[in-house]
């Protein structure tokens, strides 16, 4: 399946990207981003969270949306 | 002529809202990007007791964004400044600032009615209905988080990341908790923490203003409030995303089981630590010495005279061999807090011998040039 992955803040700018599609053929999220880890391997050490359809998703959750988000904590004020 | 006779004017607000917004109590942690426009729209409404909590003292570099602050204010703390100014703009309510850190000793006494004497004086430490966090430090923003869970008050969360921002009410009528969406994994990199990176000066003033709306709003009790839910803002393209969080009890109950040592906590990582700042003339005077600049490699201006080691703030921790640890090592960047950070990393790491230019990279070029020139 084709899947539509959203970045924000200090993810966007190591993928470079706000927002692209990647083919994805497993099932849960932890094998989604295993398969990000390859693609971006400085993400692997970063602190973020995944959202689902708009909802946040534990790493065990299986895929069944079609739209990812990575979204890191933001310090600043 | 009313104040308030616009907001009067508003079915939904009407007089008996207008005194809503009198009788409530309002603590800003935070007067800074976010905490002046959080501050300056709450004072201007009518909120009849706002507290403003900030240790820390106005920069020039602060008048970008910090709204409420001018250039005869630079030097004053925060806290002080914000309420001399909002005084003035609203002088029927009331204002109270604490010049000081939010601390685990202090924090569930400033949220809950403790009625503690501070430094002596007669000032008694009042009671809040909703605490507002316009920090800097996931640390403080933690601690916050704990705190009001613990006296279980409502928090209205806001953060910001050079162009985007992030806004949230936690704890809001046993809801989820900042811990529920970011369970603070310290293992990873957690970006902008103390950094001294850009910011567009307007956004914290967009971040700010949708969390003095969450308060107004919960104060007035209308609309639909933002708990559950996490509003990602950018400024560059206009998007805007609203994530669903889900309630951890879990998270939650860990921090009640825990609450009776809260106040035994300290912070384990501060982003002012006095002790490991040095000036650039004290550091040229020490010998066997590495100087490490952590700013990005674009960013300028460029040191010359001395031989210096580039490592970005973010790759420090992947790159400990470019350090030569027998030496002392010597980190600078544009304006002190990231060498400060530096420091602060590196003794989490066992590694002391570590010190932090106090000057700017720009006060640093010009005294290198000076002693050159001398020379």
């Amino acid at each position: 399946m084709t899947i539509n992955v959203k970045y924000f803040g200090l993810i966007a700018e190591i993928t470079a990207c706000e927002k692209e599609t990647i083919l994805f053929t497993k099932s849960n999220v932890s094998e989604f981003l295993e398969l990000l880890y390859k693609k971006y391997p400085n993400l692997e050490n970063k602190d973020f969270q995944v959202a689902q359809n708009q909802e946040l998703v534990t790493q065990d959750a299986l895929i069944t949306g079609n739209e990812l988000a990575l979204l890191p904590p933001f310090a600043g004020g | 002529m009313n104040r308030y006779s616009r907001h009067i004017a508003l079915s939904e607000i009407g007089q008996a809202g207008q005194n809503k917004l009198l009788n409530a109590k309002v603590l800003v942690i935070g007067a800074g990007g976010l905490g002046c426009p959080i501050l300056q729209y709450l004072a201007a409404a009518g909120v009849g007791n706002i507290g403003i909590v900030d240790f820390d003292t106005i920069e020039l570099s602060n008048l970008q964004r910090q709204v409420l602050f001018g250039s005869a204010s630079i030097g004053l703390n925060k806290a002080e400044a914000a309420k001399t100014r909002l005084q003035d703009l609203n002088n029927t309510i009331s204002i109270t600032a604490y010049p000081k850190k939010l601390t685990h000793q202090n924090s569930l006494s400033l949220f809950k009615n403790y009625d503690i004497i501070v430094d002596g004086t007669d000032n008694l430490f009042k009671n809040y209905d909703i605490i507002v966090d316009g920090t800097d430090n996931f640390e403080t923003r933690y601690l916050i988080n704990d705190a009001a869970i613990i006296t279980n008050k409502p928090v209205v969360f806001g953060a910001i990341y050079k162009f985007e921002g992030q806004v949230s009410v936690f704890n809001y009528k046993a809801g989820p908790s900042y811990r529920c969406l970011f369970s603070n994994q310290q293992e990873k990199e957690q970006s902008g923490h103390c950094e001294d990176l850009g910011v567009l000066g307007v956004l914290p003033g967009i971040i700010g203003s949708m969390q003095a709306n969450e308060v107004l709003k919960m104060i007035l009790e209308i609309g639909n409030i933002l708990s559950g839910k996490l509003l990602l803002y950018n400024a560059l393209n206009f998007q805007s995303s609203v994530i669903k969080i889900n309630k951890s009890e879990e998270k939650i109950n860990k921090i009640l089981n825990e609450k009776h040592a809260f106040e035994t906590k300290t912070m384990s990582f501060s982003c002012n630590s006095e002790t490991t700042q040095i000036s650039i003339e004290e550091a040229l005077k020490k010998e066997n010495i590495q100087f490490i600049d952590v700013r990005e490699t674009s960013e300028l201006p460029k040191i010359e005279h001395i031989t210096i080691t580039s490592i970005p703030l973010n790759d420090l921790e992947k790159n400990l061999e470019k350090l030569d640890t027998n030496k002392r090592l010597i980190f600078f960047c544009q304006s002190g807090k990231r060498s400060k950070q530096a420091v602060s990393i590196l003794k989490q790491l066992k590694i002391n011998n570590c010190f932090s230019i106090k000057e700017t990279s720009s006060e640093i070029k010009k005294q290198l040039e000076n002693i050159n020139y001398e020379r």
